[in-house]
């Protein structure tokens, strides 16, 4: 149980121990290994978006001086099954086949087709253009409303919709379709003194990590390989590109390096297994790397959505009754995120009475991935929005509203169990209590508030501890650090220990190197992987304890632990002296060998974690230009182990959902060609967009962890999108209900509204 | 006796029943328990997370249940 305790290490800010070598360039990312003998692969898309392929030849190519070797679908083994994807990502393994090289048809633009490796990247690049693919083309739907339709073209021939009190006899694009439902919401909406009804679209976004997918494959003649690449979990690859090319996993070793940014989209394999192929076909270490314009068009973004939105109130501002109906893009496989959509949206409020039915549509775009907290921005935006509006139509401060039907400690949670002990009202409590909410709105500007929420997750991890002969230590732990764990994981460990932080230095494992760990994802890695560390920490001090007792003839339990020392327990054998961890070090050699602690488990018991923002936005109605004059992240934490990092996660987040509401979206022509595949035409928002994010941490300890600690990378890029939209509605006095609020949709809007 | 209530997707294999009472030490007993009632339950189940007493697991297996226990089955949480 976490109680409130002054820590020593735990809450401190010390400098992140990878830093030096990310800002001087010396951090080795995925497509930065050099080995002896490397050549380099490309791969070879679909140029249409839905298509029949009849035939693939590769022999021009093979035949081009300069190319050791050359792949298409068919020479991946078959028979991957229809097993779920191991780790984060959604759908199943033969899904994610064809999705890493299609077989007999592409379901959108840019979806890989062949592959060759080449004595350069420039010959590779030539002799893609010798490989002869032959398509019949297919009518292309790229819109979740067309795509629904009886008459639609079908991505899937196959595809039975799941999720239906009875199995549809025909098939559909719609792979799947969620529902929750409680109370009566038909009678809860007829004895509301206030109902709205409105639709919302959001558009298919990219997760936008700055550092595009990349690695080397390097197989031998005995079958045995090695991928260095840049992955949020490398166990999870493993197992996918073992399944994929039929291999023994114990063969194959995944290295993760540096990662330039994930957030959910470097859960999936894209080229790994095809380097890995290439590789074994010509012996040499291959290298893959993707443009941009490739992590756009093939990699997944998260699911755009069309929906619709009902809210019923009393006149007080009582909730009484909600609705959603939202469809997910899925692209061109199945798996949008629509499971942990519909249980989020009314998470942070006691509603009696709702229904949510969220449907998994496949349209001829990239299949999407996870993207921070998926399915939440989406559906939360929509509810977030409307519950603004009747605030507004209440003459209710938007605050008030949310305070007045905030779930707490006992409500039970949409999605079934009751919540333990949460922090969303301590965060709304917050908000209000905040200089930035207390200010005017500035001249000319509008202020608009939504709220966030995401689950968390625990899984499995593992964790090692080991005690250099001086007393360092190093901490090993098998999750790739993407947000700065690795300096987490060393100030839990000082606590743990009792030693100070400088002495700890932590590094990721590769597959081979430690236990198997789940994806880093979920928001899970601080709380679970924190956990494992702990617990190998305590390993170590059982073990210091029990070598102590051995040296001075005592008892196990006439030791303690005391300030990264172990003591005679209080009252007896007052003339031991302490000894060090150090000490214990040095002596490691007389009592026992090296000393080392591990712990691998299955964290239950994640937090939730509920977030307001907050912002001030200026409009400008001649241009459609919005400018975020402030903005305020609130999220309860449960415990910030390093409250940098955790302002990190908040403004990250915060900055994502502001270019997500105001810039982001994926531009199709009619043939299913994305128009904007660069960062120049898809708009992310860059430093001078927008004003520092001001953070403030709320703690509300997870009971489940010895620190408290709850996830905080998810929750951060929930509620920007209501938030922003509910400044701009209230700067200019028009909603506008489809995002992005681009400058022409701002235009054509206020026009509208003259 | 442990309050087991089903989602959406689970009323069909439970015949209809939203709510339904088990006698069972842990989850282990509790699966047993449901698959023989609702043939089918166990496979069904065994892709899903669960909320005991509050406290969501991804993957309970020996977690054990009170007397008076409330078990809601959910989907697995994902995440970015």
């Amino acid at each position: 149980m976490a109680e409130a305790v002054d820590y020593k290490h735990v809450g401190t800010r010390p400098v992140r121990p990878d830093g030096v070598d990310k800002v001087t360039g010396r951090a080795q990312y995925g497509a930065d290994p050099i080995l002896p003998g490397m050549i380099h692969g490309r791969i070879l898309r679909s140029p249409f978006a839905h298509a029949t392929i009849k035939s693939v030849d590769l022999s021009r190519a093979l035949d081009m001086p300069g190319v050791f070797a050359a792949v298409s679908g068919a020479d991946f083994p078959g028979g991957v099954g229809d097993d779920a994807v191991p780790g984060e990502s959604k759908g199943t393994m033969s899904d994610l086949a064809k999705n890493v090289m299609a077989r007999d048809k592409v379901v959108y633009h840019g979806q890989a087709v062949a592959a060759v490796a080449a004595q350069t990247p420039a010959l590779a690049m030539q002799a893609l253009k010798l490989i002869e693919v032959e398509y019949e083309e297919l009518p292309v739907v790229l819109d979740v409303r067309e795509a629904m339709k009886a008459d639609a073209p079908l991505l899937d021939p196959t595809c039975i919709t799941k999720g239906m009190k009875e199995a549809p006899e025909k098939p559909s694009n719609i792979a799947s379709v969620t529902t929750f439902n409680r109370g009566k919401p038909d009678e809860g909406f007829a004895e509301s003194d206030l109902v709205l009804e409105r639709e919302y679209i959001v558009p298919m976004a990219h997760q936008g990590y700055i550092e595009p997918h990349g690695c080397v494959a390097q197989a031998n003649e005995g079958g045995q390989a090695t991928v260095w690449c840049s992955t949020q979990g490398h166990f999870d690859f493993r197992a996918a590109t073992s399944k994929l090319l039929d291999m023994n996993m114990a063969d194959l070793k995944f290295v993760p390096m540096e990662i330039g940014g994930g957030f959910g989209g470097k859960t999936v394999v894209y080229l790994e297994p095809v380097a890995l192929l290439l590789s074994q076909k010509c012996g040499k270490p291959v290298k893959m790397q993707m443009s941009r314009e490739d992590v756009f068009r093939a990699t997944g973004p998260t699911s755009g959505t069309y929906g619709t939105a009902k809210i019923g109130l009393k006149k007080d501002g009582t909730i009484v009754a909600a609705q959603i109906w939202m469809a997910f893009e899925a692209g061109g496989f199945e798996g949008a995120p629509t499971g942990p959509a519909a249980m989020a949206v009314f998470s942070p409020y006691e509603i009696e009475h709702f229904k949510v039915e969220t449907f998994d549509v496949l349209v001829n775009k990239p299949k999407v991935a996870a993207y921070r907290a998926p399915g939440a921005p989406q559906t939360m935006h929509a509810f977030e929005s409307i519950i603004d509006e009747a605030a507004d139509q209440l003459g209710i401060d938007p605050i008030d509203i949310r305070l007045k039907n905030a779930a707490k400690a006992g409500t039970q949670a949409p999605y079934g169990p009751k919540f333990p002990a949460i922090g969303f009202i301590e965060c709304l409590e917050a908000a209000k209590k905040h200089p930035n909410y207390k200010a005017p709105v500035p001249e000319g500007a509008g202020r608009g508030v939504a709220a966030g929420f995401w689950f968390n997750v625990g899984m499995q991890s593992s964790a090692e501890v080991h005690i250099a002969e001086n007393g360092t230590i190093t901490v090993v732990e098998g999750s790739p650090d993407i947000g700065g764990s690795r300096a987490s994981m060393c100030i839990m460990a000082a606590e743990t220990l009792g030693v100070e932080y400088e002495s700890i230095r932590a590094v990721v494992g590769d597959t081979q190197s430690t236990g198997f760990s789940n994806t880093t994802g979920g928001s899970r890695t601080t709380f679970a992987t924190g956990m494992a560390v702990i617990q190998a920490c305590e390993d170590v001090i059982t073990q210091c304890k029990s070598r102590a007792a051995a040296t001075w003839g005592v008892d196990d339990d006439q030791v303690e632990w005391e300030d990264g020392q172990v003591i005679p327990v209080a009252g007896v054998n007052a003339e031991l002296k302490p000894m060090s961890l150090a000490d214990l070090a040095k002596s490691a050699h007389k009592t026992g060998g090296p000393i080392s602690g591990r712990a691998s488990l299955n964290a239950q018991g994640a937090g939730a974690s509920f977030s307001v923002n907050f912002a001030d936005v200026r409009v400008d109605k001649d241009t459609g230009h919005v400018e975020v004059v402030n903005f305020t992240a609130i999220q309860d934490a449960g415990k910030a182990i390093h409250p940098a990092y955790v302002e990190g996660q908040m403004q990250g987040g915060a900055a994502q959902g502001i270019g997500w509401a105001l810039n982001e979206e994926y531009i199709y022509n009619d043939a299913g060609v994305m128009q904007n595949a660069g960062f120049l035409d898809y708009r992310i928002p860059v430093a001078s967009d927008l004003p520092m994010i001001d953070c403030e941490i709320v703690e509300v300890p997870n009971p489940s962890h010895p620190y408290g600690v709850r996830g905080v990378g998810e929750t951060p890029i929930v509620a920007p999108l209501a938030a922003i939209g509910n400044a701009v509605a209230h700067s200019t006095g028009v909603r506008i209900n489809e995002l992005p609020l681009s400058p022409p949709r701002i235009i054509a809007a206020l026009d509208a509204d003259k | 006796m442990a309050a087991v209530t089903f989602p959406d997707t689970l009323l069909d294999i439970a015949n209809g029943q939203r709510e339904v009472e088990v006698t069972a030490a842990n989850y282990r007993e509790l699966l047993i328990a449901l698959e023989e009632q609702f043939p089918g339950m166990g496979d069904a189940l065994s892709e899903m997370a669960v909320a005991i007493d509050g406290q969501i697991y991804q993957d309970a297996f020996l977690e054990p249940l009170q007397a008076n226990s409330d078990i809601f089955f959910m989907q697995r949480i994902e995440g970015g």
